[in-house]
């Protein structure tokens, strides 16, 4: 279950690694890279850090469920909690208001200790690997006391919004989609966002998020023509290559004609899917561990290149989405059940003690 | 030295020319399987310094799909500077990421972009013909420049048609990335079955079968049309192996013979 090789080759520029961690929410990455966090900890890690900096990410919607909002809630929250100026775009009528919808961090030092320790450990039961993994904890713990003012990623609680004080800002523009005869502004609003952003040799200063929602759903009058369409995203990928930003766009494939869909998944550089699970399924309630805190699925189909040809092969690439106390959006590797079922382990907390305990006992 | 890849491109003669001139390469991938290494691998071998030495050879990349910053990083850990060939005027990058969103009032539209691009690739072509160098030109990729057509994929074929024609004009060959599964849903699929047609080494990169793996990143094919000799017999030849890209070179083996 180990994060994707991130070593860069013998080759790459040594990018001083200070550069990028004076500005909050940015840190490197391999082959000159800087990463902006997801928002969701397990997505980070599995992507190998985070979404790359003048990446375009592209969410495959599942029309029987939001899903892919919850993908841009987090990555919208993270960027207002990093002070990071914010466009999204909405086909809703009322764009503004989804902004409290946003979930709230939380106050990072207490709460995530208290969380990991709070499960008794299980009694007895207690394997060599798995104080591997008690170490790993203490490390991150002492990492997240350490810069604790500005983590890479926090943990976001879905049930509470927001605080008021993120979103005063000046730094949020919203559109609603709806409203425009075609793509002409939306395209001059996302040029002048990214204009701040324009990157410069070896400094920066900012990082920004774009998220557009539901991009060509059917109540946007572009929504049949499909050649202007991709011509938008074109020179929206264009124009994020050379700026200091990620955008997340979502798109339902589904109403869509394949060849269309087939060609923005060209376009993506890191392309995911999400997708529900039906409610009373017995058979894969039977093959899945863990099936009923499942909410979802989300699949991994490409990882962005950048700078590089190697492709990041992971070592799996559907995930199971689930809310953790009904809080904390957690991926897990989806794990067939054995005989008694006992849970999946989460990518974070992957064998510590709060998960094995949950399950049953243990086959050996 | 060769590998499975440059034997089955004909890279692996002693010649003195590059096999692959007056060739149109054509390299077909999917979103699972990116064929991008294929193109910097053929670059990399055409820049490459020559053992003969005799005659200059001159690159011209039309970049649809990236900035020069990642190929010159990608192509400069294979061992190939692109910003010191550029200087030596042996490499001409034609920047077409940046084009700008056409408005509904646009005069120049789609095609009116590829014409003066193969207009431009025309004069660069002659100036360096002119010096006795011999020329790539390598697109990268179709579907974006359909894209940038609005569409239209006649006028891309054409672009391609007068590209090819360079081909028996000037000492020169073609490499273009287009991506396959586009068009899979598609009944009849002009612009790739005349692409296909019109190839004379058709590469495809597939993912395996049996899923991604982290030492097998998937499969090519390598269609050598071959040359039409005096007989009229083509000596088509099919390869099959798969590969492993890394940073700083691509592995080709054949199924099961890694060692």
């Amino acid at each position: 279950m180990a994060t994707p090789k991130t070593r860069a080759g013998s080759f790459s520029r040594n990018v001083p690694s200070t550069a990028a961690s004076q500005v909050p929410g940015v840190k490197s990455g391999p082959n000159g890279t800087l990463f902006l966090s997801s928002g969701i900890s397990d997505l980070d890690k599995i992507l190998g850090g985070g979404f790359p900096l003048g990446s375009l990410v592209v969410v495959m919607e599942d029309p029987e469920a939001p899903h892919h909002m919850l993908l841009l809630r987090n990555f919208m929250s993270q960027g207002l909690v990093h002070n990071q100026p914010l466009l999204y775009a909405s086909p809703a009528k009322d764009p503004r208001g989804f902004l409290g919808t946003l979930p709230s961090p939380v106050s990072s030092k207490d709460d995530k200790s208290l969380d990991r320790d709070s499960d008794p450990p299980p009694p007895g039961l207690r394997i060599a690997w798995q104080y591997k993994k008690y170490f790993g904890e203490n490390q991150q713990n002492s990492n997240s006391q350490r810069d604790n003012k500005f983590e890479f990623c926090n943990e976001f609680d879905l049930r509470k919004p927001l605080q008021r004080q993120f979103l005063s800002g000046q730094h949020i523009e919203c559109i609603s989609t709806q409203d425009s005869p075609d793509l002409a502004s939306l395209h001059d609003r996302c040029a002048t966002f990214l204009k701040q952003f324009f990157r410069t040799d070896g400094n920066i200063s900012g990082a920004g998020r774009i998220a557009i929602q539901s991009f060509c759903a059917p109540q946007c009058t572009y929504f049949d023509q499909e050649w202007h369409v991709l011509s938008f995203i074109r020179s929206l990928r264009s124009m994020i290559r050379s700026s200091n930003a990620v955008v997340i766009l979502s798109f339902p494939p589904s109403l869509l004609s394949p060849s269309f869909s087939k060609r923005l998944q060209h376009m993506a550089d890191t392309l995911l899917s999400v997708k529900a699970i039906p409610d009373e399924d017995k058979d894969l309630a039977k093959l899945l561990t863990g099936y009923q805190d499942m909410i979802g699925l989300l699949s991994i189909h490409k990882v962005a290149r950048i700078n590089t040809q190697v492709p990041i092969i992971l070592e799996a690439a559907t995930f199971s989405i689930k809310l953790q106390k009904r809080k904390f959006l957690v991926l897990e590797c989806l794990n067939q059940a054995p005989v008694d079922g006992s849970s999946g382990t989460s990518y974070a907390t992957s064998g510590s003690c709060s998960v094995s305990s949950k399950g049953g006992s243990l086959d050996f | 030295m060769d590998n499975l890849l440059d034997r089955a491109l004909g890279l692996d003669g002693r010649g003195d020319r590059w096999p692959l001139l007056g060739k149109l390469v054509l390299v077909e991938d999917c979103v699972e399987t990116g064929g991008a290494f294929v193109v910097h691998h053929v670059i990399k071998r055409f820049l490459s310094p020559q053992p003969s030495g005799v005659t200059n050879h001159s690159l011209i990349l039309v970049a649809f799909s990236q900035p020069l910053s990642h190929y010159d990083r990608v192509l400069r850990k294979l061992g190939c500077n692109l910003v010191a060939q550029r200087d030596n005027n042996r490499f001409l990058f034609f920047d077409m990421l940046n084009l700008r969103f056409p408005d509904k009032h646009d005069a120049k539209t789609g095609s009116g972009i590829l014409v003066s691009l193969f207009e431009k690739i025309y004069n660069a072509v002659r100036a360096l013909s002119a010096e006795k160098s011999w020329v790539t030109i390598v697109i990268d990729d179709i579907a974006l420049m359909e894209v940038v057509a609005n569409g239209s994929s006649d006028s891309v074929l054409d672009f391609l048609h007068y590209c090819r024609t360079l081909m028996s004009e000037f000492d020169c060959s073609v490499v273009a990335l287009n991506h396959g599964d586009i068009y899979l849903s598609m009944e009849k699929p002009m612009l790739m079955l005349n692409l296909e047609y019109l190839s004379n080494i058709l590469v495809r990169a597939e993912p395996l079968a049996t899923g991604s793996a982290v030492d097998v990143h998937g499969q090519l094919m390598v269609l050598n049309k071959g040359e039409n000799d005096r007989q009229g017999t083509a000596g088509s030849k099919i390869h099959n192996f798969h590969f492993r890209v890394k940073e700083n070179s691509v592995d080709f083996f054949y199924p099961g013979g890694r060692g």
